[in-house]
């Protein structure tokens, strides 16, 4: 079925005859509608909604604007139940991007977009516009771009394509976001069978912005034209929102190639440049970035929101190839294209500015009063359609949602039939090397985490901190999913991730306030996909109005499957933390030999979902941990607390791997001093659980002896509990376990498997 | 100290060498557009930042030097002013010509950015004059094509005139093969010209000179040319 739409699409230029250009276009047949990824019910309801026979060029409009990827279809409904307001919100959903007020007049605009099937197909080009895309969405808002952040997915490392994707992956981010200038400075990478056919590549941008010159997407005003800013239009990336990113994979999956979008991150550079200096001007009216579905999207949706219509003629749009014709032009998604909508009288300072930076641009049409996108070509109007239908018009699916069998399988782990541990350090030194846990040093050394000088804490923590220049204000963010969880438990999984995001963001020192997500889901015409759906997004929306952190922007990607193997369901959640005073900040790593070291929090007999399961058993089942949401809550408020006194020296949340890998990590992370420790236990618990079991809501710390006493009273005053486990030194990593020793091994061996795994992995020739 | 920072299109460390340059080392600081061809004779230092100036295509650098600010670049340097080049800016002085060698991809074919240690060749000029003798600083380098390269007789002639001015090394100063980044030659991180007013270098030592950030051992480099001015 592609392979015959390609077929139609790239033949269209190639037959058109020049003198014949505006010749009415093929008839619409049936074939053509389903060609187009519409239904049959859509396309009577597009019939109803005009009242007349669409032409190819209208038809090619409704698919995009149709497409699950344009219009949520199936994800809307339950998208409303997220809590999207708080009093620090000043944009919510529905703009390019989410802003949060950060106080003094400042804001900051984010949010989290997925560029998965792109990735996959070409993963250098795929990963590097996904990156640049959503740079764009923070800038249309007027915020200049200062950070990014990525959740990465790989399929298991034996799949022969995984080490292809992940150095084309890391290639494209790193080539993209380097050129910019703008730093990344976290983000987490998983491997796990379930992305081998679909990998994951979640992009995050945070902006600053004054509060009081935030430009929003509209049309408004009519009489005022419309500028078309940036690269010249080609015939990349045709379709890629509808058959791309809305359909499943298949054999004819390598053939969509062409509609990967190809990026220019020097354009980019420049469009960033240039698009700030014209935010500084009061006539600037409004502003998107052409995306997904290119010029179509940004002039309907800027119709849409200003309640106008917009007139344009595309025989003005700056082109990069001869013979385009209004079809490819209105679906091209061609990359680092912008559409300004600005007061008339003021073009040519407009074009004044961006000639400076040497950037394309041209006045191609004007704001109406009609609520209709009229597109004229060579003199003649292509597309005449109203605004509503396009934008608003396809109907919200009602899915059906069944629980899926396979959890009747994997729920229960019998823990009975497991062999308790009475030595950690085959388990220890395993996870250490597993690339879920081993450093991603690899990756981030290859992204400019520094440039702007901003970054207070760099990769390789639980979060990454920049500062505020100029202010005492620095912002922590972190990225994150436990998407095995998910999979035995969307409801809580969803839950979890956005209690440990914000634990790391806590164990920064800061105090969360936003959340922007990226749910990546498979195939939404399956029941049991649309359940993992559901929960999920409950369970996501429970979390944060008991954590009361708002929602203010996020990407929903679906059809993420191969083959009808569907990806673990993948909600990512990317946390904003706001820190007072930037000198009160916490890392990490442990500091000085001698320091103690305690937990916060409590572990209980839990060993489902982990990554000990995982890596030692090949099992990813059981029960997730569980998630005491007011017991979270005073484990944050106490470790920040501790932070905010400057009473601790390291604060590290137990995650993958639990607390023997927490504390290791602490041993050595990246950029600091390598220590070694004895952790003394007392426990009834199992071995293999105190160890390695995923308990939530714990946090190690480190602190100066002398500060034991006035810790501990503080622990009780909270209450929260709160335990001795060990101390800081020596040249070994120990564990004792009521009195018995279960672990002891060189802390330099341990640090250089943790260290070495992942990039060997990457480098090695086959 | 009155400075200039050349802004191409794709410059992206020219703001973080404003702000080290004007608000941290509190020196008379101004912006040098591309495009502009003026008189720098009042200006006492001019820094080419760092980033990917015309997007690093063709080559780094390569098309950056045919900017009209490069003639005027060019005959300030003649004139004995002091040009400080860093990461694409020690790219373009070398596509210019002011300065010897070329720089090729890194060893790893990867970008590459982390801390490394440099130690000082030659303490004797206008940018080194405060490290003092044995100094090791701990700089940033951000780059994918960092690699030193000029033929082996060259080098010498280099090394004999004093002209290489930073070398990678371990912390303790030691120069080997395992503290080399990028596989550059002699483990060259920075070089000047014959009269040692023109320098280039990868490192970063404006990402190490906010005391906020911790590290601040490229704050050395401008006192040196603070104190030299």
């Amino acid at each position: 079925m592609a392979k015959s739409f390609f077929n139609l699409l790239f033949q269209i230029p190639d037959t058109v005859d020049k003198t014949k250009k505006n010749r009415p276009g093929p008839e619409i047949t049936p074939q053509i509608v389903k060609e187009h990824g519409l239904t049959v019910e859509e396309f009577r309801r597009i019939l109803d909604l005009i009242e007349r026979t669409p032409n190819l060029t209208e038809l090619g409009i409704f698919s995009v604007m149709w497409s699950e990827h344009c219009s949520y279809k199936s994800s809307r409904p339950y998208l409303r139940k997220l809590p999207v307001e708080g009093p620090r919100v000043l944009q919510g959903p529905g703009e390019n991007a989410g802003v949060i007020d950060i106080g003094d007049g400042q804001a900051v605009a984010f949010k989290i977009e997925s560029h998965n099937h792109p990735s996959f197909i070409e993963p250098h080009q795929g990963a590097a516009t996904g990156v640049g895309g959503i740079m764009r969405d923070i800038f249309t808002m007027g915020a200049r771009p200062i950070a990014l952040m990525n959740s990465l997915r790989f399929g298991e490392l034996s799949e022969p394509r995984t080490r292809f994707l992940l150095n084309g992956v890391v290639d494209g981010i790193s080539s993209y976001g380097n050129c910019t200038g703008v730093p990344t400075v976290g983000g987490e990478i998983y491997f796990d069978a379930c992305y081998n056919g679909n990998i994951l590549v979640n992009a995050f941008c945070l902006g600053l912005v004054n509060s009081d010159r935030i430009f929003l997407a509209g049309a408004g005003g009519v009489g005022n034209q419309i500028l078309y800013v940036g690269s010249k239009t080609g015939r990349d990336g045709i379709h890629g929102a509808s058959l791309l990113a809305s359909s499943e994979f298949d054999e004819t999956t390598e053939d969509k190639r062409p509609t990967v979008q190809v990026g220019d991150p020097f354009t980019e550079k420049l469009l960033i440049e240039a698009c700030l200096e014209l935010f500084k001007f009061d006539w600037v009216v409004g502003v998107q970035d052409m995306g997904a579905a290119g010029l179509t999207s940004s002039s309907f949706e800027m119709a849409h929101r200003a309640e106008t219509g917009v007139f344009m003629d595309l025989s003005k749009v700056p082109l990069r190839e001869e013979g385009m014709i209004p079809y490819e032009i209105l679906l091209s998604e061609s990359q680092e294209r912008m559409l300004f909508v600005i007061e008339p009288g003021h073009e040519s300072e407009a074009l004044a500015v961006l000639g400076k930076w040497g950037l394309d641009a041209a006045i191609i049409g004007e704001v109406i009063e009609e609520p209709c996108v009229r597109i004229q070509f060579e003199g003649k109007e292509v597309v005449n359609l109203p605004v509503f239908p396009v934008v608003d018009g396809a109907l919200d699916l009602k899915r059906e949602s069944r629980r899926p069998k396979y959890l009747d399988k994997v729920e229960h782990v019998n823990l009975t039939e497991l062999p308790d541990i009475s030595e950690g350090n085959t388990a220890l030194k395993k996870l250490l090397a597993c690339p879920n846990i081993a450093s991603k040093e690899w990756v981030f050394e290859q992204y400019d985490h520094m440039v702007r000088l901003n970054t207070l804490v760099m990769p390789g923590s639980d979060a990454a901190v920049i500062r505020i220049k100029g202010t005492q204000k620095a912002i922590a963010m972190s990225v994150d999913c436990n998407s095995r969880y998910c999979y035995l438990d969307p409801y809580e999984g969803a839950a979890i991730a956005v209690a440990e995001a914000c634990r790391n963001v806590v164990c920064s020192g800061a105090q969360p306030i936003g959340l922007t997500n990226c749910l990546n889901f498979g195939n939404p015409e399956k029941p049991e996909i649309m359940w993992q759906f559901q929960q999920a997004v409950e369970g996501m929306g429970d979390a944060c109005r008991f954590f009361d952190i708002p929602v203010v922007s996020g990407n929903v990607s679906l059809y993420n499957e191969t083959k009808r193997d569907a990806i673990y369901p993948t909600p990512t959640v990317a946390v904003v933390g706001l820190i007072e005073d930037h000198k009160k900040i916490m890392t990490q790593g442990f500091k000085k030999s001698g320091d103690q070291i305690a937990l916060i929090g409590f572990t209980m007999e839990e060993l489902g979902g982990t990554e000990y399961l995982k890596v030692m058993f090949d099992r990813s089942e059981g029960k997730t941990p569980v998630l005491d949401r007011k017991h979270e809550k005073q484990v944050q408020d106490f470790c920040r607390e501790l932070i905010q006194k400057g009473l601790i020296s390291s604060a590290h949340d137990c995650s993958e791997g639990g607390l023997a890998i927490a504390a290791a990590e602490s041993c050595f992370s990246y950029g600091g001093e390598t220590f070694g420790a004895t952790l003394t236990l007392e426990s009834t618990l199992r071995n293999d659980t105190l160890l390695f079991g995923e308990t939530q809501s714990r946090i190690v710390v480190s602190f100066p002896e002398e500060r034991i006493n006035e810790i501990e009273d503080l622990a009780m005053a909270f209450p929260v509990d709160f335990s001795l486990i060990g101390k800081v030194g020596g040249t070994h990593y120990t564990i004792n376990v009521n009195g018995k020793e279960i672990v002891k091994q060189e802390i330099n061996i341990l640090k250089e498997l943790w260290k070495t795994s992942l990039g060997n992995y990457a480098g090695q020739v086959t | 100290m009155k400075c200039g920072i050349v802004v191409f299109p794709g410059s992206n460390c020219d703001h973080d060498c404003y702000h080290i340059l004007k608000h941290v080392m509190d020196q008379e600081t101004h912006w040098l557009w591309h495009k502009d061809e003026v008189n720098l004779e009042s200006f006492d230092l001019v820094v080419l930042p760092g980033g990917f100036s015309y997007g690093d295509y063709l080559r780094a650098g390569a098309i950056a030097r045919f900017s009209p600010i490069i003639n005027s670049i060019t005959r300030f340097a003649e004139e004995g002013g002091k040009v400080l080049g860093i990461c694409n800016g020690f790219q373009v002085l070398l596509e210019c010509g002011l300065l010897p060698g070329a720089l090729i991809q890194n060893q790893s074919r990867k970008f590459i950015c982390k801390n490394v240690f440099v130690c000082i060749d030659n303490p004797d000029t206008s940018f080194t004059q405060d490290c003092g003798e044995n100094r090791v600083l701990e700089i940033p380098i951000a780059h994918h094509q960092g690699s030193y390269y000029i033929d082996p007789l060259s080098l010498s002639e280099l090394e004999e005139n004093g002209q290489v001015i930073f070398r990678y090394c371990d912390t303790s100063g030691n120069v080997s093969a395992e503290s080399n980044p990028n596989g550059s030659v002699g483990s060259v991180a920075g070089v000047a010209n014959k009269q040692k007013n023109v320098m280039g270098m990868m490192p970063h030592p404006e990402r190490c000179a906010d005391p906020l950030l911790s590290n601040t051992d490229g704050q050395i480099i401008f006192q040196s040319l603070i104190s030299n001015s």
